[in-house]
């Protein structure tokens, strides 16, 4: 694993894995560093279907789909850090430090570019003025998702849902489909927040009742969630009061929202917009500060993950883009000996294995040992019987374990032997 | 007499007026052709796609994501979940892979993600 990638892209969700592979179709050097020991983000835990309908117009679920974009990746050159959590990001010069604790141990990478594909969190019950006792059975609907879909195990018998974005929803049905209970959603705002086909495939199918312009109020219980009161709200969401009502259940699923996670691109100094609590971004994805990139919901949320990949790829290809405006190069140094080598300097992006120079001569020679050194390291030294300006010398370097740096390149001597 | 249905096929969600003319259906506020296909369907043999998980041997992956392979009558979605209540999977199964057969040919149930194949 090298020290130097052009283009480090943080988070192997939907965004990430696309801005990975989009950056490493560039010929770019790409790493995609993910927190999680498996690639696809959110999406390993929605086993719902409905994703890649613009993209594929196909039904798939979310697996499905992150194991298209999983598969690109493998066979693309870009390399791939699990387990691997962001700690500190550092910008110095022109290149970005990043600090890393990995599953093996801290590491320290350094990049041209970034691209955040962080996505998003969401708003959870200390975002929102519950009121009440603290007792277990108070979920996100992403937390109720990971119960069900990834450990296998149920989180509510008899649940109340408060808020209808599309998770919410999803929650809905897959919980009845395993035998809970499912008492109402409760949305504050007078229309629902999900997808018109979410309410109809999610609610309607199964008679769940949804009841806008309705809140919680207040949780009950001591150890376990015991009931919940819901109540009437006014045109500015606040609950009017004589219209609450208590419901005994064992779970609160909160479907209240999503935050774009950007605490990494902050300490950057990277700008945000008030109203997506996302970065600021030009048309590439790149936000106010030079070579960092974001992308998918860590920009905004987005309601469909085809667009989540569009934005990934086109932040990722532009960071590549942006990483190649400064290439980095060794030089390839003769000396006085000879009248030329070509390539004249070595791309460091493409991290080449072997590279195949061509010299002459300046004056006629008789038998002459090339030596060809890198930092004091001895390349390759090969004995010519004779060399003469007119005729082009071969000679291929083998550069796999030579330390090239744009500070120290490739020193070609020669030394007439007898 | 108008019935009012949500169009599901894709992300757009639209809002159909359904009439029933004589033998043919009348439907409005379809964007595409796709909406006459499911407001017939929906009104004489509705289907639905199933997605759920299903158990597994495997401590560290205990469930793994499942669906049907084709659209369900959906009627028989709440048996279908008990067929899958009783399935646990103890082969190392990979996304696309057949996870059972479903009773009296309605399908198959295939996996959906390579889980198992990771850890």
């Amino acid at each position: 694993m090298q020290a130097y990638y052009d283009v480090i892209v943080i988070g192997a969700g939907p965004a990430g894995l696309a801005a990975a592979i989009a950056a490493a179709k560039t010929g770019a050097s790409v790493l995609l560093a993910e927190r999680e020991k498996r690639l696809g983000g959110i999406l390993k835990q929605c086993v719902h279907d409905g994703f890649g309908l613009v993209r594929y117009e196909e039904k798939l679920s979310g697996p499905e789909y992150a194991q298209r974009f999983i598969d690109a990746l493998r066979a693309s050159t870009a390399e791939v850090l699990t387990q691997a959590f962001v700690t500190k990001i550092e910008k110095n010069g022109g290149r970005f430090r990043l600090a890393l604790t990995t599953a093996r141990g801290m590491l320290r990478l350094e990049a041209k570019a970034l691209v955040f594909a962080t996505g998003c969190r969401e708003r959870s019950a200390r975002q929102i003025a519950l009121h009440g006792t603290r007792p277990a059975g108070v979920f996100t609907a992403g937390t109720a998702q990971y119960y069900t879909n990834v450990l296998g195990q149920m989180p509510a018998r008899r649940c109340v849902i408060l808020g209808s974005g599309d998770i919410g929803l999803i929650m809905a049905r897959r919980l009845t489909l395993e035998g809970a209970r499912v008492l109402g959603v409760y949305e504050a705002k007078p229309v629902p927040s999900g997808l018109p086909r979410n309410i109809a495939q999610c609610l309607r199918d199964f008679d769940i009742p949804l009841h806008v312009s309705h809140t919680v109020t207040r949780v009950f219980g001591r150890e376990r969630l015991e009931a919940v009161e819901v109540a009437q709200v006014d045109d500015n969401m606040r609950p009017i009061s004589g219209t609450g009502r208590k419901i005994d259940c064992d779970a609160l699923i909160l479907s209240v929202g999503l935050i774009p996670e950007n605490e990494l691109a902050e300490g950057l100094g990277v700008t945000l917009d008030p109203v997506t609590q996302g970065p600021i971004c030009d048309q590439n994805g790149q936000t106010e500060t030079d070579g960092v990139f974001a992308c998918g919901n860590a920009v905004h949320v987005n309601d469909l993950v085809d667009y989540v990949s569009e934005s990934g790829e086109n932040a990722g290809a532009a960071a590549a883009r942006y990483a190649a405006r400064e290439r980095r190069f060794a030089l390839v140094k003769t000396d006085a000996q000879f009248l030329y080598a070509v390539p004249q300097r070595i791309d460091l992006a493409a991290q080449p294995e072997a590279v195949t120079v061509y010299f002459r001569t300046r004056e006629e020679r008789g038998k002459t040992r090339l030596r060809v050194c890198c930092n004091g390291q001895v390349l390759l030294q090969k004995t010519f019987r004779q060399l003469r300006p007119p005729e082009m010398e071969r000679v291929v370097l083998p550069l796999k374990g030579a330390a090239l740096q744009p500070s120290h390149g490739i020193e070609l001597t020669m030394e007439g032997l007898l | 007499m108008s019935i009012e249905l949500i169009c599901i096929t894709c992300p757009a969600g639209c809002a159909l007026q359904v009439e029933q003319e004589g033998g043919a259906l009348r439907v409005r506020g379809n964007a595409c052709k796709r909406g006459l296909a499911f407001a017939q369907a929906e009104l004489t043999h509705p289907t639905r796609s199933l997605t759920s998980t299903v158990r597994t041997s495997f401590a560290q992956a205990p469930a793994l994501p499942v669906r049907s392979d084709r659209e369900l009558p959906k009627g028989r979605i709440p048996a279908v979940m008990r067929f899958l209540a009783r399935i646990t999977v103890e082969e190392r199964l990979g996304c696309g892979d057949v996870v059972a057969a479903l009773p009296g040919g309605e399908g198959n149930i295939i996996a959906t993600s390579d889980l198992l194949k990771e850890i």
